[in-house]
């Protein structure tokens, strides 16, 4: 305990911050996001390898169930080997972020834990009674089930991890575009009124199928780096030349589910946070017909107008629009950003007033016009504690790179899987006729194992676009960062942030180091013996 | 118990998965060691509950309405 507390204190005093919550260098506010971001960012890098080489070894098996050939058994037990490894150290990175809920983020914790915490609870609930009760047979019941028991088993192990995405991603569904609930003065909190309404939310069924499909994108760009790895040292040849065939296509359908599941999400976006769309183009001034920005200076004519509304002249707000007020296409009227900031800080007073007077005994009559005053400019409370207008505003270089960067390198993943599958079944055959793709120039082998970290990259912008993008909120409208963070001072979050990313650092380095010395390895595990042996893990 | 029993061959499944794994005895020390960081290292001395720290069992929703209030930006009418 005395070394513990001797080296916080170190720490603190060599860290160059400055200041508590509300100056100096970085505030709290600062480096309780970064913390946050910093830990979403590393749980992220384990999650879609889970879910996208989980898809993959299923389908292996699948192959070994149907044909029966023990190659494709040694196969599936290879790839379950390293979904094996990814799972293991993506094991409770997750919990961080709860954690930091409770001490970062009281205000925020109280205000919508009644509705946040009930899908954070199910996914725990769900991992811990299908994962890891199905990952169990997967790995060690090879010789002690049945093979279709088995291989249920396997696919059970991937689905368990899809239903937790599916919980967590409500969950921040309803951080971006909170429904089904109701605000509760006297205790402070948004109580659940429709736990249907949080679950089957449009936004988060468009957000879990654009978040999964992405998932397999890196899966299969995985599957394929690693096999191309193979291929360049002329190493398990069949292994790789098989398993490709299976990471191409299934890389190609994931590219082409995720831009469609993309495209929903966008019309999502610009329906429900119309301010994170118009950073995410940096478009300042908006209108009818908008076109995508590829860069600055270059963009694709109508094509955003579309995207956001499915009408190649459908109005687009920008972000002078959305700060000055604008009416839309029906008539309706989008208030200002003075409107809403007055209405905000006349919402929290009538708050304050309910509770004075609840507290000093006041009559149902006084009560009730209180509360009737609170509730009609409820919407707008986050915007109370707006001070300057400048603050609705996300991060518009961030967003807009981070977004090139996703659909960027998207694209070039529709294309790359493409011609991979065409060299794989030598398509069209005068094309090809002159190539084999299990001895090309090491140049091709090596593209696709770059590939592998670029997936890594454009699946984190894609995050990035969501989360800089919902700045200044942690809950839309409802209640921006300022007033979700604890009372803490800046020193304190700073420690455990550096804490983390050498913990994190560490972490990684060891899962890198594991993963690579198992894919040197190879595809190991011998045949089973007539005695039935042969356990995945050898 | 029965050798042929769903009990017991659930727990041959585990102790003789347990047994023979190789790879898989390196992946679960890391396992524990990272728990044991995040439970006992991280949780005890750097996240604790801020609002049981801070308040009484009853007293959240007084103290997060006064932190709100205090972090209400001032009254445009007035700036």
């Amino acid at each position: 305990m005395i070394t513990v507390a001797s080296l916080i204190t170190l720490l603190q005093t060599a860290l160059p911050v400055e200041g508590e919550q509300g100056g100096g260098l970085f505030t709290a506010i600062d480096w309780a996001r970064a913390q946050f971001a910093l830990t979403a960012i590393y749980h992220w890098l384990f999650v879609p390898l889970t879910l996208g080489l989980g898809l993959i070894m299923a389908i292996m098996e699948t192959k070994y169930y149907r044909t029966g050939d023990l190659f494709w058994r040694r196969t599936a037990q290879f790839w379950q080997r390293l979904f094996g490894i990814n799972f293991a150290m993506g094991v409770a990175t997750g919990i961080i972020l709860e954690f930091e809920f409770g001490t970062n983020w009281s205000n925020y914790s109280w205000f919508v834990g009644d509705i946040f915490g009930a899908p954070l609870a199910i996914e725990g609930i769900v991992a811990f009674f299908m994962e890891s009760t199905f990952v169990a047979v997967m790995y060690f019941g090879w010789e002690k089930v049945s093979r279709g028991f088995h291989l249920a088993s396997t696919w059970l192990t991937w689905l368990g991890a899809t239903i937790s995405a599916w919980w967590i991603l409500v969950a921040n569904a309803w951080m971006q575009h909170p429904v089904g609930c109701d605000f509760n003065p006297d205790t402070m909190r948004n109580e659940m009124t429709s736990f249907l309404d949080v679950a089957l939310s449009p936004f988060a069924v468009g957000k879990f199928c654009h978040t999964v499909t992405s998932a397999w994108i890196v899966g299969a760009v995985f599957c394929v780096a690693v096999c191309s790895w193979y291929l360049l040292k002329k190493r398990e040849t069949k292994l790789a030349l098989e398993s490709i065939k299976i990471g191409a296509a299934t890389g190609l359908l994931a590219t082409i589910l995720a831009a469609a599941t993309g495209h929903k999400s966008a019309q999502d976006v610009a329906a429900m946070q119309p301010m994170k769309l118009a950073a995410m183009e940096a478009l300042y001034d908006g209108g009818t017909g908008q076109g995508l920005k590829l860069i600055e200076g270059i963009e694709v004519p109508y094509a955003l107008s579309f995207m956001a509304t499915n009408d190649f002249n459908g109005f687009v707000p920008g972000i002078n629009d959305l700060l000055r007020g604008y009416t839309r296409e029906d008539g309706t009227v989008e208030p200002s950003a003075k409107e809403k900031m007055e209405r905000g800080r006349q919402a929290i007073a009538d708050l304050a007033a309910y509770r004075k007077a609840k507290a000093e005994g006041a009559d149902e009559e006084t009560l009730s016009s209180q509360l009737s005053s609170l509730n009609s400019n409820l919407p707008y409370f986050g915007y109370g504690f707006i001070k300057d207008e400048a603050e609705l505003v996300p991060p518009v270089a961030v967003n807009f790179w981070a977004f090139r960067v996703m659909v960027g390198f998207g694209s070039l993943f529709v294309l790359f899987f493409v011609v991979l599958l065409a060299a794989i079944y030598r398509f069209p055959k005068a094309l090809w006729k002159d190539h084999d793709i299990a001895s090309l120039p090491a140049w091709h082998y090596w593209l696709a194992i770059l590939l592998l970290p670029c997936a890594y990259i454009t699946s984190e912008s894609g995050w990035l676009v969501a989360e800089f993008g919902r700045q200044p909120w942690t809950i839309q409208d409802m209640l921006p960062v300022g007033a979700s963070i604890s009372n803490i001072g800046s020193s304190a979050v700073a420690t455990t942030f550096w804490l983390f990313l050498v913990l994190f650092t560490v972490l990684l380095a060891v899962e890198i180091n594991i993963m690579l010395k198992q894919i040197k390895k190879g595809s190991l595990t011998p045949d089973p013996s007539p005695k039935g042996e042969g356990s995945s893990f050898q | 118990m029965h050798p042929n029993s769903f009990i017991y061959r659930a727990f041959r499944l585990y102790y003789d998965g347990f047994r023979s794994m190789t790879l898989g005895r390196t992946l679960w020390l890391v396992i524990a060691v990272k728990v044991f960081i995040i439970f006992f290292v991280l949780k005890l001395f750097f996240f604790p509950n801020f609002l049981r720290q801070h308040t009484e069992k009853g007293g959240e929703a007084e103290f997060v309405a006064t932190e709100l209030n205090k972090r209400a930006a001032p009254t445009l009418g007035g700036e």
